[in-house]
């Protein structure tokens, strides 16, 4: 292994946890320590940290600080809005709507629960990943009891009209959930003037600690209890308090939500150059994704010819760390879900790459890319039997 | 989550390219599912002396595809023949079981280039004896 420099290109899979919010959280670990349902000071300590933490969400998401629970992260925030509106409303309807780009912890909640004995549709999306408002109109009936659309995808980096799609939802009385796990800290987010009843988040995507994330559930929307146990989270979820880790989630949204535009003028620009340097330099790449509409930090593209892990163990040998939608990663042979629903050949989702840059991100890293990728590129496609030289194109339909 | 051995055959694949008029061509796989491997054997005197391939496919794809071609080379066909994937994957000091598969492709993309040399001379094409159910090695792309 030659690389010596780590580049990271991974950001929407998980982020480091900034110093700042380290710092933070650390007190709580050994200093203030205690059970924050306890009655002495140093529980009142704990109490209060929570309590600021609580506050910092909310002021994020435009929300009121008693709407935001705590979790242990994303996936349990999808698994609770889904399951526990589906089940306080099975009474009133058996219909969930939501897309075929979602992440698992919203697609397989919604499989589980068509096991249950609930309807689920899952809206299709077109070429850039965009849901249609009209579709989720069109796809409302009297049974339905919840609509989940996520508000950014984590592969290709479509930004959803979350706000049009919740107004519509509004209208017709259902509740409306939107998975924002990549979102946070990427788009500015006002869950009132978006029409956002329920949002899910996670800390380790915006440079805060893995296992917390939050739900933000509107006041009077009626949810059954995911965890039962103990009357934490005013009693809507129970389990001892992850203090530090909540701690480290307030610090880090307040933190990543402080200047929205600013930070995200500084990673698209790099982004920008990234892209439109990659696509101009390698012949047979597409873009997958919005052209516009997208993450500022997200780059999906696919090489035709060539296969996903194959690049990533090249880029890896460089230093860079990427992802990709190939089936060959994901151990289950079937190439990224998300890549499909936009209609990409299954041949071609196996070439898919995704960067996606954050802060520690430099001029240096996309210079370094852009020399390191085409290489890689080259020398994979040399050794494929799909192709067929510069002029010779493609002969994969 | 690969062997050093998968990865210096990844890194630096031996015997990577075409044969101008090979003595037989194995073409196996499918793009659909992921991996496709064409394998060349230039054939002399029931002897394989050399053996190229081009491979579309993950790491342990190319590291199969190279494996095999230097597991080949120099032996008779007979002796080729038996090369098992199994052989294959042991000599690149294991697989991950769900890339087992590539080894299998790599086994089949041999036999056929040896039945494509034995149909060219006229002769029967030899038959598998354990012909791989893809079920017992995780094979699952149905397509």
């Amino acid at each position: 292994m030659g690389a010596t420099r780590i580049i990271y290109l991974d950001h929407s899979a998980t982020t480091y946890v900034k110093p700042e919010v380290a710092n933070a959280m650390a007190p709580y670990h050994t200093e203030h320590f205690g059970n924050p349902s306890s009655i002495y000071r140093i529980a009142r300590d704990s109490k209060k940290a929570i309590d600021a933490a609580r506050a910092q969400v909310a002021a994020a998401l435009g929300a009121e600080p008693d709407e935001i629970y705590f979790t242990s992260g994303g996936s349990e925030s999808d698994n609770w809005a889904i399951k526990g509106i589906a089940f306080a409303n099975r009474k009133k309807g058996n219909h969930i709507i939501t897309t075929a780009i979602e992440h698992h912890a919203v697609i397989h909640t919604c499989q589980y629960l068509e096991k249950q004995g609930f309807a689920v549709t899952y809206l299709p999306v077109d070429e850039f990943g965009l849901v249609s408002p009209a579709a989720l109109e069109a796809a409302i009936t009297e049974q339905t009891i919840l609509v989940s659309i996520m508000y950014a995808n984590n592969e290709i980096g479509t930004i959803e009209p979350i706000a049009e799609l919740g107004a519509i939802a509004r209208k017709h009385k259902i509740p409306f959930h939107t998975d924002a796990v990549q979102a946070v800290g990427n788009v500015a987010i006002d869950v009132k003037a978006q029409n956002i009843d329920l949002l899910s988040l996670s800390a380790h995507k915006f440079y805060g600690p893995k296992g917390v994330g939050a739900l933000y559930i509107r006041k009077g929307t009626k949810i059954d209890t995911l965890i039962h146990g103990g009357g934490q989270e005013r009693r809507r979820r129970a389990g001892t308090e992850n203090i530090a880790g909540i701690v480290g989630l307030g610090k880090a949204i307040a933190l990543a939500t402080a200047d929205i535009e600013g930070h995200n003028a500084r990673i698209r620009a790099l982004r920008d150059r990234l892209m439109q340097g990659i696509l101009a330099k390698i012949p047979h790449a597409r873009l997958n994704g919005h052209p516009e509409k997208r993450l500022p930090g997200n780059i999906n593209i696919s090489f035709e010819f060539i296969e996903g892990e194959s690049i990533l163990l090249w880029l890896d040998d460089e230093g860079i760390c990427a992802s990709t939608g190939s089936a060959c990663t994901s151990g289950s042979l079937e190439p990224s879900h998300v890549l499909l629903a936009t209609g990409l050949p299954v041949e071609i989702s196996h070439g898919s790459l995704r960067l996606t840059l954050g802060d520690v991100n430099t001029d240096a890293d996309v210079d370094f890319v852009l020399e390191v990728l085409p290489k890689v590129v080259t020398r994979l496609r040399e050794m494929s039997p799909l192709y067929k030289g510069k002029d010779g194109g493609c002969n994969v339909q | 989550m690969y062997s050093d051995k998968v990865m210096d055959h990844f890194k630096n694949p031996r015997n990577v390219g075409e044969i101008e008029n090979a003595s037989g061509v194995g073409e196996v796989g499918n793009p659909v599912c992921g991996d496709i491997m064409n394998i060349y054997l230039k054939i002399e005197n029931n002897v394989i002396t050399d053996a190229k391939f081009k491979t579309f496919g993950c790491g342990a794809a190319i590291a199969s595809s190279s494996m095999a071609t230097e597991l080949v080379r120099g032996k008779t066909l007979e002796e080729a023949w038996d090369v098992s994937n199994k052989a294959v994957a042991e000599a690149l000091e294991g697989l991950p079981p769900v890339k087992m598969h590539c080894s299998v492709l790599a086994e089949e993309g041999i036999h056929k280039a040896i039945n494509d040399y034995r149909k060219k001379q006229g002769l029967e094409p030899w038959v598998e004896k354990n012909p791989h159910s893809h079920d017992d090695t995780e094979m699952s792309c149905g397509t």
